[in-house]
């Protein structure tokens, strides 16, 4: 499958991906408005983890084997077995946080649900990606599951 | 006030034709002149001219100079030098007959010299070469002279008029040679001067052509490294110079000179083989500003034949065609027609492909 | 107490910040910063250099940066920048550095000269439908070919450099520039069939694969300068002089010697890296002769070799004697040409500008029956593809461009190059900088500027006419001048427009 990876060398530590990612989960996707007035504020599925010198952005990695889907005790977390995508369903979700608690990388972000990264499945590139200015994160196909 | 030729650069459209004996058959210039008088709306009045080779087998071995001068001031200053420099066989004013719209004419002199043994042991270039500076020489330093023939067994013979009316003038049908090449003249804008007609001629060379190259300042400024000097600001001036350079000069065949001056194209010359490729890419190196672009179509006559050319775009039209021993080439296949109507063989020349055809040794 | 003012100004819209901090984090004059808050963004403005950065990062676009708007009592002799240069020097004692190239408003030919078009007697060309060549070769070339009578070419030439594009990159070193900048022009020049130049540098090892596409400079410092570095190159390159700091040497300060420039350039880490003004075995042309041959020897005559020269008074005189003393390809360059750090009052007063010393060299090379043998290679500020042709027309067989792609990958001109903290990853060598400059992206804008600009000159050439970029040189009857006065024309060789 396509997953996004991070190329620490080339990291500039700016944090767009994160003001985009929060962008493009937001109800109005428009920056100003998405950071200055929308209430509940996004959340930014990504981060920037490091300093100036050495940083790179972390976002879930889609398991092979998700940890996550094997502790949803609702199964609103879920693996598509086409895409490979692991995706919450908000609609099953009741916010236990059990899957933040079991992610080995830490890419599962608290809010009235369980809050992740979805590739972007709606624009078919992922916004952190379009918008890094350093071509630090990538969207390539590396292989594997999608079962 | 309009400025002379050579105080300005004129741009010019053109007529130009073509007839060639193979066997070295003589005969008489009726012919070329009917077949540029065909092409009458190809030029407008300002400027036409011949060049005939082996019209004067009696004197092979000498230059034959064709001087123009505008008063006989001139003549008197300029035969002071001729006959310094050279061994003048014999001199006389060029027949001509009247003609109603050729007028202003300047006075007309031919004369037959030879290069003197003394000057000879003197300097260390050959005949040719010495003809040639003292040519330019005379051009460039005697006023109101211009020498606008001087080869050997050859001729032009130019003025301000339709060519027609100019050969008619000339009374080029009592002339008899191998090869004729004929030239008819549309400049955009010349109160018309005879030495600005063509065709252009130094020593044998002599070049008529069709066409404006955009190239010609890069071209003025490389032959003008080899002291050449270009007066007359006109494509035909410096092609023949390249001519002159490349082939009388630094010895190149005269297929290796065209294929300087239309050079195939870098596409081209990559798919060569591996030895036509280094000599082709050598030739476009380190002759570059004398690749010629722009239209153009050329019949250039040497000492051993005639060469025509055309641009590598093919932006202007020449013809050729052939009958028994004749090859004719013509700016319009109607222009060889009215002289040939059946000919064995008639085609465009290809763009950048230069056709050569060799002089027979004269006959007669 | 400082007695300056700010030269600028940052206006922040806060109904468009949404204070990210990338302003914050990427600014390395340290302008911006949170208050205590931890979310208003305030700027210290008395340290922006116009950069940019900050503005083109935002990404709400919420920064704007201004003239600091500061009234002074007019006077046109004694303007705010010339007050401003004497209290900098009242405060520090010091030569006034500058980077990037001569800011002054001196006339720019290029400006002043336009160019001709075929109407109606010759047809211009279309460059969608006809081939339209503008490949170049450099090197010297003998006046005339000789074959033998079988036809095979019997005159050997010299090497000879095939560049696909009449561009190339100018010397920049590594130390000057960071890797990344130069290893975005390798990148570029390989794709575009031209070359970059490695510059007084030294080679760094990263570049080595790229040695097809380089020129290896050897100045007054020789850094870095070594059998191998010679041998991988296409071309070598004595840097006598450059444009924006004519008669004077170079200084890179210690701090700027990190292991890998100190590495590449064969220096001590942390040790100034000082060019001489001279190159002390040249005082001489005699002397410059025997360096030229001494490259020539030590590559086995496999390498031609370039001299560059700054454009300065008698240059014309001067690139006859360099032409004569064996050089292959003579390199002007003239006063507006660009530096990683020049004294301001050197680089804004010293040397004349290329398209006089271009024109003039020329004519004598003719004058003297020798252009034919060598190239001209033009460089000091080539700002598009008309002052390219311009070039060409005047006499130039290629051009030298540096400014140009480095504005392609971020260059806002803000002429700090001095400093080492160049916010856009080019003349700097801090890492963290250096990184921001990612090659596979950088030598892609510059290869897209180059096709552009490749594109246009096909153009230019087609209307005129012309379908090989060989009969635009020296073609000056393709140029016309424009207000100009007669002794200009006469220097460039061209007529008045309307003539």
């Amino acid at each position: 499958m396509k997953k996004v990876i991070a190329r620490e060398a080339l990291c500039l530590d700016c944090k767009l991906c994160e003001v985009f990612c929060r962008t493009a989960h937001s109800k109005s996707k428009d920056v100003v408005r998405a950071h200055l007035y929308e209430d509940p504020a996004p959340v930014a599925r990504i981060t920037v983890e490091g300093d100036i010198l050495d940083s790179v952005a972390v976002n879930c990695r889609h398991c092979d084997d998700p940890a996550c889907v094997n502790a949803c005790i609702t199964g609103a977390m879920h693996k598509d077995p086409e895409t490979g995508i692991v995706s919450c369903d908000e609609s099953r979700c009741i916010g236990c946080m059990t899957c933040l608690a079991v992610c080995p990388v830490g890419c599962i972000k608290p809010g009235r649900t369980a809050v992740k990264c979805d590739l972007c499945q709606e624009t078919g590139e992922p916004a952190c990606v379009k918008n890094c200015p350093n071509r630090a994160l990538v969207y390539v196909e590396v292989g594997g599951d999608a079962q | 006030m309009l400025k002379r030729e050579g105080e300005v650069r004129i741009p010019s459209g053109c007529a130009i034709s073509a007839i060639i004996d193979r066997d070295g058959t003589r005969f008489s210039g009726a012919d070329i002149i009917e077949s540029i008088a065909l092409m009458h709306d190809r030029s407008n009045g300002l400027g036409g001219g011949f060049a005939a080779y082996g019209i004067y087998p009696e004197h092979k071995e000498y230059y034959a100079f064709h001087i123009f001068y505008d008063d006989n001031d001139a003549r008197v200053r300029t035969e002071e030098f001729l006959f310094r420099h050279f061994d003048i066989e014999t001199f006389e004013q060029i027949p001509t007959r009247k003609v109603k719209s050729i007028r202003h004419a300047p006075l007309i002199w031919r004369y037959f010299g030879m290069v003197p043994q003394s000057k000879m042991r003197k300097n260390d270039y050959d005949a040719d070469e010495y003809t040639a500076r003292c040519v330019i020489r005379i051009n460039n330093t005697i006023t109101g002279a211009f020498v606008f023939s001087s080869g050997k067994n050859m001729g032009a013979f130019k003025a301000v008029g339709y060519p027609e009316d100019v050969g008619e003038y000339y009374m080029l049908d009592d002339y008899k040679a191998h090869t004729w090449t004929a030239h008819g003249r549309f400049p955009t804008n010349t109160p018309g001067w005879w030495g600005g007609a063509h065709p252009f001629t130094l020593l044998d060379w002599s070049i008529v052509h069709n066409g404006e190259i955009s190239s010609y300042d890069a071209n003025r400024r490389y032959v003008e490294q080899f002291g050449y000097k270009c007066n007359l600001q006109t494509d035909t001036e410096v092609i023949t110079y390249l001519f002159d350079l490349l082939v009388r000069r630094q010895g190149l065949t005269l297929e290796t000179a065209a294929k300087v001056l239309a050079a195939p194209e870098w596409d081209v010359i990559d798919r060569m083989p591996d030895e036509e490729r280094e000599i082709c890419t050598a030739l476009r190196a380190v002759y570059s500003g004398a690749l010629i672009n722009g239209p153009f179509s050329i019949l250039v006559g040497f000492k051993h034949g005639i060469l025509a050319l055309n641009d590598r775009l093919k932006l202007r039209s020449l013809i050729q065609a052939k009958k028994g021993s004749k090859t004719y080439f013509a700016s319009e296949e109607s222009a060889i027609r009215v002289i040939c109507p059946d000919p064995e063989y008639i085609e465009a020349v290809d763009g950048g492909t230069p056709v050569f055809i060799p002089f027979a040794e004269v006959t007669d | 107490m400082q007695y300056m003012v700010p030269e600028f100004e940052v206006e922040r819209n806060t109904s468009r910040c949404i204070s990210c901090g990338a302003c914050v984090r990427q600014c390395s004059y340290e302008v911006h910063y949170f208050d205590v808050d931890g979310k208003t963004v305030l700027a210290d403005e008395s340290k922006c250099v116009a950069c940019h950065r900050c503005a083109t990062i935002c990404p709400t676009h919420a920064i704007k940066i201004k003239a600091y708007d500061m009234a002074y009592k007019p006077h046109a002799n004694w303007t705010p920048v010339v007050q401003q240069e004497i209290l900098k020097q009242a405060q520090t004692g010091g030569v006034l550095l500058s980077g990037m190239s001569n800011n002054k408003p001196y006339p720019i030919y290029w400006d002043r000269i336009l160019l001709n078009a075929s109407q109606v007697t010759n047809p211009s060309i279309d460059p969608l439908r006809e081939p339209m060549e503008i490949r170049t070769y450099l090197g010297r070339k003998p006046k005339k070919l000789e074959f033998h009578k079988n036809g095979k070419l019997k005159t050997k030439l010299e090497p000879q450099i095939k560049l696909e594009t009449p561009i190339m990159f100018s010397a920049m070193s590594f130390g000057s520039i960071s890797f990344n900048a130069q290893k975005s022009l390798a990148m570029a020049a390989r794709k575009l069939g031209t070359l970059f130049n490695t510059g007084e540098g030294g080679m760094h090892p990263g570049l080595r694969e790229y040695s097809d596409c380089a020129v290896v400079q050897v100045a007054s410092g020789r850094f870095g300068v070594y059998k191998d570095y010679l041998e991988n190159c296409r071309f070598i390159e004595i840097k006598i002089g450059q444009g924006a700091k004519p008669g004077i040497g170079g200084h890179l300060p210690g701090e700027k010697v990190t292991v890998e420039v100190s590495n590449a350039r064969m220096i001590p880490e942390g040790s100034d890296a000082i060019s001489p003004a001279p190159h002390h075995d040249i005082y001489s042309i005699e002397d410059l002769r025997q360096l030229i041959w001494s490259l020539k020897e030590a590559t086995q005559y496999k390498k031609p070799v370039a001299v560059k020269i700054a454009a300065v008074h008698n240059c014309s005189a001067i690139v006859s004697g360099v032409a004569r003393a064996g050089a292959d390809i003579v390199v002007m360059d003239g006063f507006r040409g660009g530096t990683g750090a020049a004294p301001t009052r050197i680089r804004d007063n010293v040397g004349i500008p290329i398209e006089l010393a271009l024109a003039a060299a020329d004519q004598r090379l003719r004058d003297e029956s020798i252009r034919g043998t060598v190239s001209l290679v033009a460089a000091g500020s080539f700002r598009n593809s008309a002052d390219i042709v311009k070039a060409i027309a005047l006499g130039a067989d290629a051009v030298y461009v540096a400014s140009a792609p480095l504005i392609a990958m971020g260059c806002h001109m803000c002429q700090q190059c001095q400093t080492g903290k160049c916010n856009w990853g080019i003349a700097t060598q801090r890492p963290e900088l250096v990184k921001r400059l990612n090659p596979e992206i950088m030598h892609e804008r510059v290869v897209n500027l180059i096709t552009a600009w490749n594109h246009e000159i096909k153009e230019m050439l087609g209307g005129m006419g012309l379908n090989s970029i060989d009969s635009l040189r020296g073609n000056r009857m393709m140029l016309r001048g424009i207000g100009l006065s007669d002794r200009e024309l006469s220097i460039l060789g061209i007529a008045h427009a309307g003539e």
